[in-house]
C-alpha cells in the first residue's frame, strides 16, 4: 500500500533522475542514515562495535570496490588482499611519518596511493580477460604481501614485524590507538562508508559506470561504439582500489590496531569480499551492504548458537561455517546468481502492484 | 667445475622434480576445462579431501566422529582397525567417483548454460565446502602420510653426481617417484581418450557441446567421468604432497600454485601443463638461487604469479593453448 509510484508523479529530471525515485524508499533511506547517525551512537557499546558493526562498515566499502571492479566493470581481481594491505601501510608510513597530519586525511591519502597501485597491477587487463586476469592479480596480492613481510622500511624496522597504529584523534576524540571509544571508532568508519556509497552510487550511474558496465557487458563492441578501453578499466581500477585501500586502511588504524601483512591481509580476505559480493549481488550497491551485513553477521550469529549456547568446541563451528559459507554461495548461485540484491528486487517488483497484482 | 654452476644445476633439478609436482595438481584442471569448459578451482581442495579420506580410511577414523560427540556427548573416533593402503586406495577412488556424482547431481545440473564467471565462482563455493567437510569427516590436524613410497635423499644420484662432478646433489626419492607416476598417469589418460569408446566421447565433449549431444553421447555422463577421472587425479597428487609434507589445510593451497602452471600451459593442454610445471618449477628454484642474495628470500611466493604476468603479456592464450579469437 505504501510502496509504490502511483500518485508520485515527477515534473522535472532532477526530481526524476534522483537516486530514490520512491518516496517509500527515499524516506526509508533518510530513516536508516538518521538512525546511524543519531541513534545508534547512543546504544553501541564495546561488544557490538568489535564483533558486528565496525567490521561490517569497513567490510562494506572493501565490497563496494570491488563490485565497481567485477560488478560493474566485469574484471574478476583476486588482489583484494593485497590492496587492503597497501592501504593499511600506506597509512602507517603516513601516520608515522607526519605525526601532525589528520587521520582523516591519511586515510583518504592511503586510498589514493592504494589506487595509484591499482591501475600499476590493471593494466595487464588490457591484455587479458576473465581467469587471465584473475591469476595476474593473484600476482598482486602474493607479490605485495611478501613485499610488506619482507622490506623493514613498511614496517619501520620493529622487531616483531608488526605494525601499530598510534592514537589520533578527530575534533578532540581519540579514532585510533587504544584510547578510541567504541562510538568514536563507529562514527568514523560510517562517515568514510557513507561518504563511499554516495560517491560509488553517483559513479555508476554517471559517463564513467556506463562505460564501465559497457565494457563488462561486451568489450569489443563498447570499443567499437566509443568507448576507450583504456580508461574504462584503468579508472575501475582506480576507483575500486581507492575504495578498497580505505578499507585496509581503516581495518588497520582503526579496528585492528596492529598488524601483520601475511596474517591480516592473506588470500582468504581477497576470498571474503568476493563472496561478499557474490552473495550480495554482482552490479548493485545495496549488494554490497547486503553481502558484507550476510558474512559478517552470519558466522557471529552461528558462533553464538554453537559455541555459547549448544557448548560445541570452537574449531568444529568454524569447520562448520566454512562449510555453510560454501553451501551459500552454492545455493545462492543456482538459485539467484545475481545475489541478495536481486531478490530484493523481486520483492520490491512484488510490492509496488500488492495488494492488487493488476 | 665452479660451484655457483653445480648449485645452480642442483636447483634446476630440484625444480624439474618440484614442477613435475605442481602438473600433476594442474593435470586435473585442464581435464575438467577441456570437458565441461569449466575452471574448477576446487581441484587443490578435491587433493586434500582424497588425502584426507586415504589417512582416515587407512586408521581406521570414524567419519564426522567429531561432529557426532559433540551431538549426542559420545567419544568415538576409531573403528579400531586399520585398513591395508591396497584396500584404502580403491575406497578412496570410490569416494571421490561418489562425490563427481553427486557434484554432477547437486551443482552442475543446475549451472548448466550460466556464464564461465559463475561457474568458476560456483567451484570457489564448493572448494570452501569441501574443505569444511573434509575438516568436520576426519578432523584438522596435521597427518602423516604414508603409502609406502620411499622417501629421503636418493643415493644413487648422490653416487652418481658425486663420481661426475665430485659433488653430490640432494635429490628426495620420492619426488623421482612423483615423476614417474605422473608421467604413467598421463601416459594412461592419453591411451584413455585415444583408445576406448569413453574417452573418445569425452573429446567429442570436449570439442562441441552440441554435436557432441546431437550424436548421442549423454553430457551428464561425460561430466560425471570427467569430474571422476579429476577426482583420481587429485587423489594421485594428494598422495604425492600429502607424503611430501603431510596431509594438512596448506595442501588445498598448491591449487593456488597450479594456476600460473594452467596459464603458461595454455588450459586446454595436457603436454602444456606438465612443460607449464616444469618451467614454473625450475624458473622458481632458479631465481630463488640467484636472487636470494638481493632481496631476500621467499620469493617462491609470488615469482610463479609473475612469470605468468609477463607470460601472459606477450601470449595471452599460453604455449600450447588455442588460439583465442574474438567475435562481436
Amino acid at each position: 500500500m505504501l510502496y509504490r509510484e502511483a500518485g508520485d508523479f515527477k515534473t522535472s529530471y532532477v526530481a526524476d533522475s534522483q537516486t530514490f525515485p520512491i518516496k517509500f524508499d527515499r524516506y526509508g533511506y533518510y530513516f536508516i542514515l538518521g538512525f546511524a547517525f543519531l541513534v545508534m551512537p547512543l546504544i553501541i557499546n564495546d561488544y557490538w562495535a568489535n564483533s558486528i558493526v565496525v567490521p561490517f562498515l569497513i567490510y562494506t566499502i572493501a565490497a563496494l570496490g570491488l563490485n565497481i571492479l567485477i560488478g560493474y566493470c566485469g574484471q574478476l581481481s583476486l588482489g583484494t588482499g593485497g590492496f587492503m594491505a597497501v592501504g593499511a601501510y600506506a597509512s602507517y608510513k603516513l601516520m608515522t611519518a607526519f605525526p601532525d597530519f589528520n587521520i582523516v586525511f591519511v586515510i583518504i591519502t592511503a586510498g589514493l596511493i592504494t589506487s595509484m597501485v591499482g591501475v600499476l597491477f590493471g593494466l595487464p587487463s588490457l591484455r587479458i580477460k576473465g581467469f587471465y586476469l584473475a591469476v595476474a592479480t593473484l600476482a598482486a596480492q602474493f607479490f605485495l604481501i611478501w613485499l610488506f613481510t619482507r622490506t623493514g622500511w613498511f614496517y619501520n624496522y620493529s622487531p616483531t614485524g608488526m605494525i601499530s597504529a598510534p592514537t589520533r584523534t578527530v575534533l578532540g576524540y581519540p579514532v585510533t590507538g587504544p584510547r578510541a571509544s567504541a562510538v568514536s571508532m563507529y562514527l568514523i568508519c560510517l562517515s568514510f562508508l557513507v561518504a563511499c556509497a554516495w560517491l560509488a552510487r553517483n559513479l555508476t550511474r554517471g559517463t564513467m559506470g556506463r562505460k564501465w558496465m559497457a565494457i563488462r557487458d561486451m568489450d569489443i563492441a563498447a570499443e567499437i561504439i566509443g568507448v576507450n578501453p583504456l580508461m574504462a578499466k584503468l579508472t575501475a581500477f582506480a576507483v575500486s582500489s581507492f575504495f578498497v585501500g580505505i578499507a585496509g586502511a581503516l581495518l588497520f588504524t582503526v579496528y585492528l590496531g596492529a598488524a601483520e601483512a601475511g596474517e591480516a591481509f592473506g588470500i582468504d580476505k581477497s576470498f571474503l569480499v568476493l563472496f561478499m559480493v557474490i552473495i550480495g549481488g554482482l552490479g548493485s550497491i545495496f549488494g554490497a551492504f547486503a553481502g558484507a551485513f550476510f558474512l559478517i553477521v552470519g558466522p557471529v550469529l552461528l558462533k553464538l548458537l554453537l559455541v555459547d549456547s549448544l557448548g560445541w568446541p570452537t574449531d568444529l563451528a568454524a569447520h562448520l561455517e566454512i562449510m555453510i559459507v560454501g553451501a551459500l554461495i552454492l545455493v545462492f548461485l543456482i538459485l539467484e546468481p545475481h545475489g541478495i540484491a536481486a531478490l530484493w528486487r523481486t520483492i520490491k517488483q512484488k510490492l509496488r502492484l500488492w495488494p492488487f497484482p493488476y | 667445475m665452479p660451484d655457483t654452476l653445480l648449485f645452480a644445476m642442483e636447483a634446476t633439478l630440484n625444480g624439474l622434480t618440484a614442477g613435475v609436482m605442481y602438473a600433476l595438481v594442474a593435470l586435473g584442471f585442464v581435464l575438467i576445462f577441456k570437458a565441461s569448459g569449466i575452471f574448477n578451482f576446487a581441484q587443490g581442495v578435491m587433493a586434500l579431501f582424497a588425502a584426507l579420506t586415504l589417512v582416515g580410511f587407512q586408521s581406521g577414523q570414524i567419519p564426522f566422529s567429531h561432529l557426532i560427540n559433540a551431538i549426542f556427548g559420545t567419544r568415538l573416533h576409531h573403528f579400531g582397525w586399520n585398513m591395508p593402503t591396497l584396500l584404502a586406495i580403491p575406497a578412496t577412488v570410490a569416494v571421490m567417483i561418489l562425490l563427481a556424482i553427486l557434484v554432477e547431481r547437486f551443482i552442475l545440473k543446475h549451472l548448466i548454460n550460466q556464464e564461465p564467471i559463475i561457474l568458476f565462482m560456483a567451484t570457489i563455493g564448493l572448494a570452501y565446502f569441501l574443505e569444511g567437510v573434509g575438516d568436520i569427516m576426519w578432523g584438522a590436524e596435521v597427518k602423516a602420510l604414508d603409502v609406502g613410497l620411499p622417501k629421503g635423499m636418493s643415493d644413487t644420484v648422490d653416487e652418481l653426481t658425486f663420481n661426475w662432478f665430485g659433488y653430490g646433489f640432494f635429490i628426495d626419492r620420492l619426488e623421482i617417484w612423483a615423476a614417474g607416476i605422473a608421467a604413467i598417469l598421463v601416459a594412461s589418460l592419453t591411451i584413455f581418450s585415444q583408445y576406448t569408446k569413453q574417452g573418445r566421447a569425452l573429446r567429442a565433449v570436449a570439442d562441441d557441446h552440441q554435436a557432441a549431444l546431437s550424436v548421442g553421447i549423454s553430457l551428464r555422463f561425460i561430466w560425471v567421468l570427467t569430474w571422476s577421472i579429476a577426482g583420481i587425479v587429485a587423489l594421485v597428487a594428494g598422495i604425492m604432497w600429502g607424503s611430501k609434507s603431510g596431509v594438512q589445510f596448506s595442501l588445498s593451497l598448491i591449487a593456488l600454485k597450479a594456476l600460473p602452471v594452467l596459464i603458461l600451459g595454455g588450459f586446454t593442454s595436457i603436454p602444456g601443463a606438465i612443460v607449464g610445471g616444469l618451467i614454473i618449477g625450475v624458473g622458481e628454484k632458479l631465481f630463488d638461487f640467484f636472487m636470494q642474495p638481493i632481496v631476500g628470500g621467499a620469493t617462491e611466493n609470488w615469482f610463479a604469479y609473475m612469470l605468468a604476468l609477463v607470460f601472459l603479456l606477450f601470449r595471452p592464450q599460453g604455449l600450447f593453448g588455442e588460439k583465442i579469437i574474438e567475435r562481436v
